[in-house]
C-alpha cells in the first residue's frame, strides 16, 4: 500500500532547502507550502507566542512588496493562501492555478529574506492576535482547559506554552521581538517546499532554484535538548469558567515515533486510539455513549509524530445526572479492560480497514496530501516514511495493543484537567428601533 | 480489500486527467427521483449525496428539530439492523456516512471504495437507513437527551446565542427562523419521526448525487437502489415566502471577553437573477478574505477582530446575508460604526472598477480550483440537482462572472440590502 507512491521527489538545493514534488494530474491547480522548522516550542519565556506572531507579520510587506500586497497578489492569481503555526512548525501556503507556481515561489522567495517588520504594522497586527487569543481560548471553555492541562502536564518541556502565547507576552511584545525570531530562523536551510499538482517535478525544481537557490544559508541558533523529568505521581487540575456542561480532559505522556523503521509502540498506540475512537462501532461510543450511556461524547487521541513530546488524550462530557469522576472511571476502565482481555481480530481488523480506506480517501485532496508530507518532515522524520508508517500500523498485533495499554497507563504519568461549569449571571435583552443611523 | 486497493493506486499514479470542466449527466428513476451524475475514473471513490426536500423549514412550529433527529436517526435501527450491526457493517466497508439537515435539505453522504464487493455492502447499507428506518424509542430517547444536552451548552455560548437570535431576528414567524430549544425536543415524540420520514423522505422529493469511479450504467443502477422503495409521494410544497424584518438593534448581555456582532437581512435565493452581481459584489464587501474591504477597515486598519466577514447564503427561499465579526468588548461600538460606514459606502457608491477588476480576476482564475476533488464537485452537483439549477452552471460560472460591471452590483445590492430591514445582533456589548 502505497501512501507516499511513486510520483513523489525530493531535490536538495546547494544551499540546504529541500524541495519535495508530487505530480497529481488531476486538475490544474496546484498547492505550494513552505515549512519552516520553527513553532512554539522553540520560544522562551516572555515571548511566547512570537512564532505565530512572525507568522502574521509575513503578510505585512517587504523591501519589494507592501503590506497587504502578498494576499492581493495571490488573489489576482485567482488562489487562496493562508498560514498556520504549531508547537514544531511554520508553515505558508498557497492554492493556485498550476501556471502561477513560478510567481508564489518568487513570493514566497521574497519574504524568505526581505521582510520588514515595521513597527506601526505591528501595533495593530499584535491587536489582531490578540482577538485571536480572545476567540479561540479565552472566550471557550474547554479549550481553556486544554491550555491549562498542557500547561501542568508539562513542568519543562516548551509545550507546556500556549501557541498562541499568554496574554501578557502578547501586550508586552515589540516589533524587536518578532523581528529577532526572523532573523534567527527563517532561512532557507531551516525549510523545506512542498508542491503537489498538476506539475512537472523537473520544471519545479528549475523553478525552485530560481526562486529559492540564490539565498544564502545561514547559521541557525543551537537547539538545546529539551528534556522533562520524569513525572512521579498524578497531577490533578480544576479550571472553572461559565458553562453548562462539565468536562474531563486526560493525558498520558507516552512515547513519540521517532524510528519509523525500528519504533512499535507508537503505532500500538495509535491503534489502541482507534479502537476506543477511531470509527463509529469503536468502544467508546458502543460502551459509553450508546451503552452505559454515560457520556454525551467521549473521545480518545494519540499522535506521536511530533518534534517535542507525545501525549495520549482521552476526554469527554458527562451524560446529565453523571459526575466526571464517574466518567473518568469509566474511561479508564476501558483501558483497563484492552490491558486485561486485550482486543479481538474483528477490532483491529476494523481499525486497519479504516487507515487503509483513509489513505485512499486522502488522494482526493492535493492539501490534505501535502499536509501529511509536511507533517512527518517537521517532526524530524521523512516523506519516505508515510509508506513505512502504514505498513507498520497494518503489522501492529492485538498483543501489541494490549501491551501498551498495560505499560503506559500509570498514574504517575498522568494528568486530568476538570472544567467546572459556573452559572451564567442571568440578565435581559435591550431592544432599540435603530434610529439616526443611515445607510 | 487490500489486494484490490492496491491496483486502484497503482493505476493512479500514471493518470494524466488534468480538467477544468464537469460533465454532468441526469436523469430520473422511474419513482421520480432526480439523479446528476459525474463520472471520474481517477480514483477508486464513489461518492453519493441524497438531498431530499425534508429540511428544518419542514419542522412544525412547535417541534423545531425535529427534521434534524429524523435526519440523524435514519442509522439508529432499520431493517432487521440494530444501531450497532449498522455501524459495524459501515466499518467493516471502509465506507463513511456523513450529511445532515440544513433550512432546506436533509442530506445523507456516502463515500465508499468504488471496488465492488465495498461498494455493495454500502449501498446496500444506506438502501436500508433510507428506507426502512424505525427510529427505536430507546435511542431516540437517549439522542433527545444529548441533543438537549448540546443545546443547553450551545445556549451559554456567545457565538451560538448570536447567531440563533439573529436568524429568529430577521425570519421572524418565518421557519427559517426557528431553532430547536430545550422544549421543543422534548414534545418530539417516536410518532413525528416516523410519521415526517414516510411524508418527507419519497422519491419526488429526491435529488440523487454522484460523483466517482462508476459507468452511467452503474450509476443508474446505484440511484434505482436507493431509491426504488421509498414512496413517490407528491411534489416539494412550496416554503412560505419570507417577509422582510423591519430595521432594530438587539443587544444581549454576556459575560464573554469578546462582543459577538451580526448584521444582516434575507436577501438571496437558489437560481436567483442578481446572483452573480451579489456573489462578485460580496467578494469586494467582505467575502474575498485578506483582501475585501471589511477585512481591510477592521483588522488591517484598525486590528479590531481576527476574523470579519460578508457571506450570501442562499437557500429556497431568500437565505441569509449576514456580516460577522468578534472584537473586544470595550472597542464593540467603535467596531461597529466601522462596519455600518464601510456596508454603507458601498451600497452607495458601489465597487470600484479596479475593485471589480480584481474581483473577476480572482473568481475567473481561480475557477479550477472550486472543481480541483471530487469532493468539491459532488458539492456543487448536490446544490445543481436540488434546486433544479441549470447542468451548465458550472461552465457558465466563469462567463458570468466575467460580464457582471459595477452598475449591476450597485443596482443589486441597493435593492437586495436595504436599511431599513437590516437588523444587529450584538453578544456581549459595552
Amino acid at each position: 500500500m502505497a501512501a507516499a507512491p511513486a510520483g513523489t521527489y525530493e531535490k536538495t538545493l546547494s544551499n540546504g532547502m529541500r524541495v519535495i514534488v508530487k505530480e497529481d494530474r488531476r486538475a490544474p491547480t496546484v498547492v505550494h507550502m513552505v515549512w519552516y522548522r520553527v513553532g512554539a516550542m522553540d520560544e522562551v519565556d516572555g515571548t511566547s507566542g512570537v512564532a505565530h506572531v512572525l507568522e502574521h507579520m509575513m503578510f505585512k510587506g517587504t523591501r519589494n512588496h507592501k503590506s497587504g500586497q502578498f494576499n492581493e497578489l495571490v488573489a489576482a492569481a485567482g488562489g487562496r493562501d493562508n498560514a498556520f503555526t504549531s508547537l514544531d512548525y511554520t508553515a505558508y501556503y498557497q492554492q493556485v492555478p498550476a501556471n502561477r507556481l513560478d510567481q508564489m515561489m518568487a513570493l514566497e522567495a521574497d519574504r524568505m529574506v526581505n521582510l520588514i517588520v515595521d513597527p506601526k504594522e505591528f501595533s495593530k497586527e499584535i491587536k489582531v492576535v490578540m482577538e485571536e487569543r480572545r476567540m479561540r481560548t479565552d472566550d471557550k471553555p474547554q479549550a481553556l482547559v486544554h491550555e491549562a492541562l498542557m500547561a501542568t502536564a508539562f513542568q519543562a518541556h516548551p509545550y507546556r506554552r500556549p501557541i498562541i502565547g499568554w496574554m501578557s507576552d502578547l501586550e508586552n511584545m515589540t516589533a524587536a521581538d518578532a523581528r529577532d525570531w526572523y532573523r534567527n530562523w527563517y532561512a532557507p536551510n531551516n525549510a523545506y517546499v512542498i508542491v503537489i499538482g498538476d506539475v512537472d517535478k523537473d520544471e519545479v525544481f528549475r523553478l525552485a532554484e530560481k526562486n529559492y537557490g540564490k539565498i544564502p544559508r545561514r547559521a541557525l541558533p543551537p537547539r538545546k535538548p529539551l528534556g522533562e523529568p520524569e513525572q512521579a505521581g498524578i497531577k490533578r487540575l480544576t479550571v472553572k469558567a461559565p458553562a453548562k456542561l462539565p468536562y474531563l480532559a486526560m493525558a498520558w505522556k507516552v512515547p513519540e515515533l521517532r524510528n519509523a523503521s525500528k519504533d512499535r509502540d507508537p503505532f500500538a498506540l495509535e491503534v489502541l486510539a482507534g479502537v476506543l475512537d477511531g470509527h463509529d462501532a469503536a468502544r467508546f461510543a458502543k460502551t459509553l455513549v450508546r451503552g452505559s450511556k454515560i457520556a454525551v461524547s467521549a473521545g480518545a487521541g494519540y499522535d506521536g509524530t511530533v518534534r517535542g513530546e507525545a501525549l495520549f488524550f482521552l476526554d469527554g462530557t458527562p451524560a446529565e445526572g453523571r459526575t466526571v469522576a464517574e466518567l473518568e472511571q469509566a474511561l479508564r476502565a476501558e483501558i483497563e479492560r484492552v490491558a486485561k482481555e486485550g482486543v479481538s481480530p474483528e477490532e483491529l481488523a476494523r481499525v486497519k480497514t479504516q487507515i487503509i480506506a483513509g489513505q485512499v480517501y486522502k488522494r482526493d485532496s492535493m492539501f490534505a496530501q501535502a499536509m501529511e508530507v509536511g507533517g512527518i518532515e517537521a517532526a524530524g522524520l521523512n516523506w519516505q516514511d508515510l509508506d513505512t508508517v502504514i505498513e507498520k500500523l497494518r503489522s501492529v498485533t492485538a498483543e501489541e495493543v494490549q501491551e501498551v495499554a498495560r505499560k503506559y497507563f500509570k498514574d504517575d504519568a498522568l494528568t486530568v484537567a476538570v472544567l467546572d461549569p459556573q452559572p451564567l449571571p442571568e440578565k435581559t435583552e435591550k431592544k432599540t428601533a435603530a434610529t439616526g443611523l443611515r445607510h | 480489500m487490500m489486494k484490490r486497493l492496491l491496483i486502484g493506486m497503482i493505476c493512479l499514479a500514471a493518470a494524466s486527467l488534468a480538467q477544468a470542466q464537469v460533465k454532468i449527466e441526469h436523469w430520473t428513476t422511474p419513482a421520480g427521483a432526480r439523479v446528476h451524475f459525474v463520472e471520474t475514473r481517477v480514483l477508486p471513490i464513489i461518492d453519493v449525496q441524497i438531498d431530499f426536500a425534508a429540511g428544518s423549514a419542514y419542522d412544525p412550529a412547535d417541534k423545531p428539530g425535529l427534521a434534524s433527529l429524523t435526519r440523524s436517526l435514519l442509522d439508529a435501527g432499520a431493517g432487521d439492523l440494530d444501531e450497532e450491526k449498522i455501524s459495524g457493517r459501515l466499518v467493516d466497508t471502509g465506507a463513511r456516512l456523513g450529511g445532515s439537515a440544513d433550512d432546506d435539505r436533509a442530506s445523507l453522504t456516502l463515500r465508499t471504495l468504488s471496488s465492488k464487493p465495498e461498494r455493495e455492502a454500502a449501498v446496500e447499507l444506506v438502501r436500508t437507513l433510507l428506507q426502512q428506518p424505525n427510529f427505536p424509542a430507546a435511542v431516540l430517547d437517549r439522542e433527545k437527551k444529548r441533543l438537549i444536552a448540546g443545546i443547553k451548552e450551545a445556549d451559554t455560548r456567545p457565538a451560538s446565542i448570536g447567531s440563533k437570535r439573529f436568524m429568529a431576528a430577521i425570519y421572524p414567524g418565518h421557519p427559517y427562523g426557528y431553532h430547536a430549544t430545550v422544549e421543543s425536543v422534548g414534545r418530539i415524540e417516536r410518532d413525528d419521526l416516523v410519521r415526517f420520514h414516510s411524508a418527507y423522505y419519497t422519491a419526488r422529493r429526491a435529488s440523487v448525487s454522484i460523483v466517482g469511479d462508476l459507468s452511467r450504467a452503474e450509476a443508474e443502477a446505484l440511484a434505482i437502489r436507493l431509491t426504488d422503495g421509498l414512496p413517490e409521494g407528491g411534489e416539494a410544497e412550496p416554503i412560505p415566502e419570507v417577509v422582510l424584518p423591519q430595521r432594530e438593534k438587539l443587544r444581549i448581555p454576556h459575560h464573554a471577553t469578546q462582543s459577538h456582532i451580526f448584521v444582516g437581512l434575507p436577501a438571496m435565493r437558489r437560481g436567483d437573477p442578481d446572483f452573480f452581481p451579489l456573489l462578485v459584489g460580496n467578494y469586494i464587501l467582505g467575502g474575498g478574505g485578506f483582501v475585501s474591504r471589511l477585512t481591510k477597515e477592521v483588522r488591517e486598519k484598525r486590528g479590531f477582530a481576527y476574523s470579519v466577514y460578508s457571506h450570501f447564503q442562499p437557500y429556497r427561499r431568500l437565505g441569509p446575508f449576514e456580516i460577522g465579526l468578534q472584537t473586544k468588548r470595550e472597542q464593540a461600538e467603535e467596531a461597529l460604526k466601522v462596519v455600518d460606514t464601510t456596508l454603507a459606502a458601498f451600497l452607495e457608491k458601489g465597487p470600484t472598477e479596479d475593485e471589480l477588476k480584481r474581483a473577476k480576476e480572482n473568481l475567473i482564475n481561480g475557477f479550477a480550483l472550486r472543481i480541483d476533488s471530487n469532493k468539491k464537485i459532488l458539492d456543487h452537483v448536490a446544490m445543481i440537482g436540488f434546486y433544479g439549477l441549470p447542468l451548465d452552471y458550472l461552465d457558465r460560472y466563469p462567463k458570468e462572472v466575467a460580464k457582471v460591471t459595477s452598475a449591476q452590483i450597485r443596482d443589486a445590492f441597493s435593492r437586495r440590502i436595504r436599511p431599513e430591514n437590516l437588523v444587529t445582533v450584538i453578544v456581549a456589548g459595552s
